[in-house]
C-alpha cells in the first residue's frame, strides 16, 4: 500500500498510509478502535477502493481489476470475520464445505475428508452437524477459521480474532495462527488491538494512528519506542497524545448546566 | 413544499427507479447460471411457493365464497342467477386471483425474502460470500428472484381453482343454483384469452414483487432498523405497484 487516502462520510480514515506485508510472515496491524483497521482489510480485499494511492496484492493493482480478476484474486485470500459471518441457512459442515463446493468439482467423499480435517484442526469436528445459531461466539469464529483455511489460501487475514474469547480458545487460536504460518507458509495479517497476544506471534507490527502508520517494527521495538503516542498505546495509558475521550464540552460546565441545549 | 425539496424528492425517486432497473438487469444476467443450480432454485420455489400455499388456498376459498354470495344476491335481482358461474370464473381468473395472490405474496413471501437477505447483509454473510469469491447476486439474489417469479403463476392458478370451488360451494350447495348450469355456463364463457390475461398478470406481478423484495433486502441498511424499514418498503411498494400494473394490464387487454 502506497500513499493510500480514504475518506467516508467526510471523515478521513487514511491520509497517506504506507504499508508492506512480506510473504510468509505474520504481520500485526494494531491501533485503537475506530482507527480504520477493518477498513484496511476491506481495501486489501477490494471491497472498497482507495480515493488516492495504490493498493497492490500479489503485485496486482486492486483498483484496476475487473470483477472476474478480483474474484480470482480473492480465491487466494482468506478472511476471518470478527463475528464469524457463517451462513445461517446451512449447518457447520456445509459452511466449511461451501467454498470447496463452489470452486471445485471434488467428489463429496473427498470434500467430507477435507472438511473433517479442518474442523479437527479447530477442535470442532464434533460440532459438524450443529446449526450456526447453536454455536457460541468463540465456536463460530473457530468454524469461520476452518472455512477460511479450507481452500488453503496464500494470505489469511484475521479481523480482531481475539475479542471475547475465553483463555483456552484464545490460546488455540494463537497457536493455530502460528502453526498455519510455520507449517503451511501462509502469510498472515492480524488486525487487532490486543497488544499482548499479538506480541507473542507477530514477526512484524504496524501501529495505525490518525490514518497513517505511526510506528513499525518487531513487537519488542514498538514496546521500547520513545514516541509518546506509541508508548501510550503499548502501555494502555488513558492520558497522552491519543485521545481516549470523544470530543465533548467541558465536563464541569456540562454537569452544572440545566440541559444540553 | 419548496422547489428544492420537490427536486430532491424527484431525484431520490429517479435514483431508486434507476437502481431497481439496474438491479433487474444484473439479476437477468445471473438468471441463466441460476438455472444451472436447480437445487438452489427448487429450494426458493418451495420457500416462496409451497410455504404460501395455506394462506393462498384459504384466502381463495373465502374470496370465492364471498363472490358466490354477492354474485348470487346481485344476479337474482335480474333473475339471472344461472350466470353466477360466468361471473365468478371471469372475476377470479382475470382480476381477483392474480391481484389478491400478488398482494398476499408480497405480505408473506416478499417480506420473508427482504428480511432474510437484509439480515444476511447485516450479519456480513453476503460480504463473506464476496470474499470467498462467490457472487451473492448469483447465489442469493437470482435464485430467490426466479423462485418468486415461478411460484406466483402457480399460486394464482391454485387461487383460481379454489376460489371457483368456493363460489360453487355457496352458489350451488347453499343457494340452490343448478349445478349443471353453473358449470356449463362457466365452461362456455371462459376462453383461453381470459386465462391468459390472468396468467400474464401473475407473471408481471411475480417479476415486480420478487424484484422489489430482493432489491430492498439486498440494499437495506445493515441494522435492525434498516431491515425493518426495508421490509415495510417491500409491502408498500409491492402493493402500490401491483394495483398500478393491474390497471395498465387490464386496459391493455380490453
Amino acid at each position: 500500500m502506497r500513499d493510500v487516502h480514504y475518506a467516508i462520510g467526510g471523515r478521513q480514515i487514511f491520509a497517506g498510509l504506507d504499508l508492506t506485508v512480506r510473504r510468509g510472515r505474520i504481520t500485526a496491524i494494531m491501533g485503537p478502535s475506530g482507527g480504520g483497521k477493518t477498513t484496511l482489510l476491506k481495501l486489501i480485499t477490494g471491497q472498497i477502493i482507495a480515493d488516492r494511492g495504490s493498493v497492490q496484492v500479489f503485485g496486482q493493482e486492486i483498483a484496476t481489476l475487473g470483477r472476474r480478476a478480483l474474484y480470482a484474486l480473492r480465491q487466494r485470500l482468506g478472511l476471518l470475520f470478527q463475528n464469524g459471518a457463517l451462513l445461517t441457512d446451512m449447518d457447520v459442515f456445509d459452511n466449511v464445505a461451501f467454498p470447496v463446493r463452489e470452486h471445485s468439482d471434488l467428489p463429496e467423499t473427498l470434500i467430507r475428508k477435507l472438511v473433517l480435517t479442518k474442523l479437527q484442526a479447530v477442535g470442532l469436528r464434533g460440532a459438524a452437524r450443529l446449526a450456526p445459531g447453536e454455536l457460541s461466539g468463540g465456536m463460530a469464529r473457530r468454524i469461520a477459521l476452518a472455512r477460511a483455511i479450507v481452500m488453503d489460501p496464500e494470505v489469511l487475514m484475521y479481523d480482531e480474532p481475539f475479542v471475547g474469547l475465553d483463555p483456552i480458545s484464545l490460546g488455540v487460536i494463537l497457536r493455530l495462527i502460528k502453526q498455519m504460518n510455520t507449517a503451511l507458509g501462509i502469510t498472515s495479517i492480524v488486525v487487532s488491538h490486543d497488544v499482548q497476544e499479538l506480541a507473542t506471534i507477530a514477526d512484524e507490527s504496524y501501529l495505525l494512528l490518525d490514518g497513517r502508520i505511526a510506528a513499525s517494527g518487531t513487537p519488542e521495538q514498538l514496546r521500547t519506542s520513545r514516541s509518546p503516542a506509541v508508548h501510550q498505546f503499548m502501555t494502555g495509558g488513558a492520558e497522552g497524545p491519543v485521545a481516549f475521550n470523544y470530543p465533548a464540552p467541558d465536563y464541569a460546565t456540562q454537569l452544572l448546566a440545566e440541559s444540553d441545549e | 413544499m419548496n422547489n428544492g425539496a420537490r427536486n430532491n424528492y424527484l431525484l431520490e425517486g429517479l435514483r431508486r427507479l434507476g437502481s431497481v432497473a439496474l438491479f433487474l438487469l444484473q439479476l437477468l444476467a445471473q438468471s441463466l447460471p441460476a438455472f444451472a443450480r436447480p437445487d438452489l432454485l427448487l429450494k426458493q420455489i418451495y420457500n416462496a411457493g409451497a410455504r404460501s400455499l395455506i394462506i393462498i388456498m384459504l384466502s381463495g376459498l373465502f374470496v370465492g365464497m364471498v363472490l358466490g354470495l354477492q354474485g348470487y344476491d346481485l344476479l337474482q335481482r335480474f333473475g339471472s342467477e344461472e350466470a353466477l358461474g360466468t361471473a365468478a370464473a371471469l372475476g377470479l381468473l382475470r382480476e381477483l386471483a392474480p391481484v389478491i395472490t400478488a398482494l398476499l405474496f408480497a405480505g408473506r413471501a416478499g417480506t420473508a425474502l427482504t428480511s432474510e437477505i437484509g439480515l444476511m447483509r447485516a450479519t456480513d454473510q453476503l460480504t463473506a460470500m464476496e470474499i470467498m469469491a462467490v457472487d451473492p447476486l448469483r447465489y442469493v439474489a437470482a435464485p430467490r428472484f426466479l423462485g418468486g417469479l415461478i411460484a406466483m403463476p402457480l399460486l394464482t392458478a391454485i387461487f383460481s381453482v379454489i376460489g371457483l370451488y368456493g363460489a360453487q360451494l355457496v352458489g350451488v350447495q347453499l343457494m340452490g343454483v343448478d349445478k349443471g348450469v353453473f358449470w356449463s355456463q362457466t365452461q362456455g364463457s371462459v376462453g383461453l384469452h381470459d386465462i391468459s390475461e390472468g396468467m400474464v398478470k401473475s407473471v408481471v406481478f411475480g417479476v415486480a414483487c420478487s424484484l422489489i423484495a430482493v432489491h430492498e433486502g439486498y440494499h437495506s441498511e445493515p441494522t435492525a432498523e434498516g431491515v425493518g424499514l426495508a421490509t415495510t418498503r417491500t409491502v408498500v411498494a409491492s402493493s402500490v405497484m401491483i394495483l398500478l400494473l393491474d390497471y395498465v394490464l387490464t386496459a391493455a387487454f380490453l
